[in-house]
């Protein structure tokens, strides 16, 4: 065998483009698509691509005989936190794309090998898969007391999930500008902007550093970080060269690192504005990959 | 309880606690758009004095937080020289009869900084989206309500939008527990009869269950003009800030507007010469300097740009020597709406890019 067997639970916007992702992934091979709608534009898709398309939910998918290596939540935060406990008792590792954060969370530039071991990891939320990468940038050659993001969406690009639990969304990436990032204290805000045509997704990554900080190695880092992104996501792009404040009254005594980046989706099933939805489909699709090579390098010396 | 028989509870309360038969409920936001203006550096004794001044002239009710709502101290919209909650627990201790409203916008401020401000004396708890974003709000208007705040909901650029969708994303917070809907000018920029139409239309969608106000900007020298239209077409909640002291060219000026209603015959239970010597005395020594119709101002309201982006547009501009004006038309251009500062420091350096290369060329 030379592919992982994957489920893509959800067959939603997110679970379909991550479909597509997927199909191109040498270590994974997607064969479920599972929703709960018969009439799902999603699980019709599916099947057009070969996959095992069902409406009748996770428990069909858990009484089949042959059951999957992997599975991807792209339900909601609610619904994986009811089913986590049954995949892992099944034996199915879970990568989770909802702000559930029932496992530990990854961001692949930054830790992405760290917990290819785990039953469950945790995708946090678009805004802070695009920009923990920076932060992180930035704390690995300078310390970063406070750092904070603006992430600025596309109203259509942002969905029902989103929108009732948007304090979910800023705490849950607040906390991972923190743990993931390096900064002692982060703090998130999202807009969503309706925009027609829409907008491409815009982060922009402000962190504070020490005034003898070394700015040179800052930039660097945060030109290395751009690449390493790209690797995984074309779409991901600085604006503009990342920005040196000298300490001010304004930036109260720090000196502020302002970095802004777009992130403009490859459009296999989402818009290509959709860069917040894209950044979570690509990234979830090289940490299944990552845990699939992992695992298969296992079996092969087994 | 009927529609009409919720309304009338919700508006009685007002009326009752201010004497009674109140036409109109002003709330004078000078501590909180004032923020804007003020760069958010007030200070704990301005906060005393200038809620004492206003409380003892007739102000209903007094909106105090950081110009960005709860949370907003950060790099991206500026960091408050005092914490907005320590801020908002002075004007409720100082407050005799007014209540103290505070603003959170979804996305910046959180469900713990609404029961924060609340633990802090804060009676009235504003939420404002941008006007086609309501349903982010839901969560916390069921939250304040909850908590048993009074409740506001705020769409903000309504000149953005017909009337229709102002008056269906107004439904949307009401469903959802709020109690009056503002239809927010924020860039300054709505013309008389738009003013009317926008809040027809919501007065017409929600004015069975709950109050609709109005909140203006002087960006093209309309805030009284605009307000009295709004009254007529049904508003009775009004916001305004003592000298205009709100962001861009500042807010409708209370003050005038109080001289109006008496001219008029609405009653607003503040005294004139009162709220005059109060702007004079207390809220003229606490402004960095008077808000004005400027280059910069004008062409928020002509270009219909989010009055906040004022300061940041004037900061960027400086920072890299370009035009602030251009900045905030570029703004415009690209419909960015309130919370997007950090896209005015990416246009300055857009248009220094295209300035240093139209040199390099000459």
């Amino acid at each position: 065998m030379t592919k992982l067997t994957a489920a893509i639970v959800g067959p939603g916007n997110i679970g379909t483009d991550l479909m597509y992702k997927l199909l191109r992934s040498d270590v994974v091979e997607p064969r479920w698509m599972i929703g709960v709608d018969p009439a799902s534009e999603g699980l019709k898709l599916a099947a057009q691509q070969g996959l095992e398309a069902s409406h009748e939910g996770v428990d069909w998918l858990l009484k089949q005989d042959e059951l999957p290596d992997l599975i991807f939540e792209a339900t909601s935060a609610y619904v994986h936190r009811e089913y986590a406990p049954r995949y892992e008792e099944a034996g199915i590792r879970a990568v989770d794309l909802t702000p559930a954060s029932v496992g530990p969370a990854v961001i692949p530039p930054v830790n992405g090998e760290e917990h290819v071991g785990a039953m469950n990891v945790n995708m946090i939320t678009c805004g802070g898969q695009a920009t923990i990468p920076m932060v992180a940038a930035v704390s690995r050659v300078a310390p970063v007391p406070y750092a904070e993001i603006v992430a600025s969406v596309s109203s259509v690009s942002a969905g029902p999930g989103t929108r009732a639990n948007i304090d979910e969304f800023t705490r849950t990436t607040a906390a991972g500008v923190e743990r993931i990032g390096g900064a002692e204290r982060g703090k998130a805000i999202i807009i969503l902007n309706p925009a027609e045509p829409p907008m491409i997704m815009r982060d922009t990554i402000f962190c504070a550093v020490p005034p003898d900080a070394d700015r040179d190695a800052i930039v660097q880092s945060v030109f290395a970080m751009e690449k390493a992104v790209q690797e995984y996501v074309p779409g991901y792009r600085l604006l503009q060269e990342p920005q040196v404040d000298e300490p001010s009254a304004a930036t109260q005594g720090q000196v502020k690192v302002s970095i802004f980046v777009e992130v403009e989706g490859a459009g296999d099933y989402l818009p290509p504005y959709s860069g917040n939805l894209d950044i979570m489909t690509a990234a979830a699709t090289q940490v299944g990959d990552n845990i699939a090579r992992s695992v298969l390098a296992g079996r092969k010396e087994a | 309880m009927t529609d009409a028989a919720q309304r009338d509870t919700l508006t009685r309360t007002w009326k009752d606690a201010h004497g009674g038969d109140l036409d109109l409920r002003l709330t004078d936001t000078c501590l909180r758009d004032g923020s804007h203006h003020k760069r958010h550096q007030f200070t704990a004794q301005e906060v005393h004095d200038i809620v004492e001044a206003l409380d003892s002239s007739g102000i209903p009710v007094i909106e105090v937080t950081h110009g960005d709502g709860l949370g907003g101290s950060s790099f991206n919209y500026g960091f408050s020289r005092t914490p907005e909650q320590e801020l908002i627990r002075i004007a409720a201790e100082t407050a005799k009869n007014a209540r103290i409203a505070f603003l959170m916008l979804p996305g910046v401020g959180t469900k713990d900084d609404i029961r924060a401000a609340q633990d802090n004396g804060g009676q009235i708890c504003r939420i404002a989206t941008h006007c086609t974003e309501a349903d982010t709000s839901i969560q916390h208007f069921g939250l304040a309500r909850e908590l048993g705040l009074e409740t506001v909901g705020f769409l903000m650029m309504s000149h953005t939008q017909p009337p229709e969708v102002l008056a269906k994303q107004a439904r949307i917070m009401v469903d959802a527990g709020c109690q009056c809907v503002y239809v927010v000018d924020s860039a300054g920029a709505l013309v008389m009869e738009q003013t009317a139409d926008r809040v027809s239309a919501v007065v017409a969608e929600i004015g069975a269950q709950a109050d609709v106000g109005f909140h203006g900007h002087e960006n093209l020298g309309l805030g009284v003009a605009n307000t009295v239209i709004a009254a007529r077409a049904g508003a009775t909640q009004i916001d305004g800030s003592v000298r205009r002291f709100g962001a861009g060219a500042g807010n409708t000026p209370l003050e005038a507007f109080i001289g109006v209603c008496d001219k008029l015959g609405w009653r607003t239970g503040v005294d004139f010469l009162q709220i005059v010597d109060a702007s004079e005395d207390v809220i003229k020594p606490a402004m960095p300097e008077e808000c004005q119709l400027d280059r910069m101002t004008l062409m928020m309201g002509y270009a219909g740009v989010y009055s906040s982006f004022l300061k940041h547009a004037g900061n960027a501009a400086d920072r890299y020597g370009v035009s602030g004006a251009k900045i905030l038309l570029e703004a415009g251009r690209r419909k960015l709406i309130g919370g997007q500062e950090d896209q005015l420091i990416d246009i300055a350096l857009m248009l220094k890019a295209e300035q240093d290369k139209a040199a390099a060329n000459a």
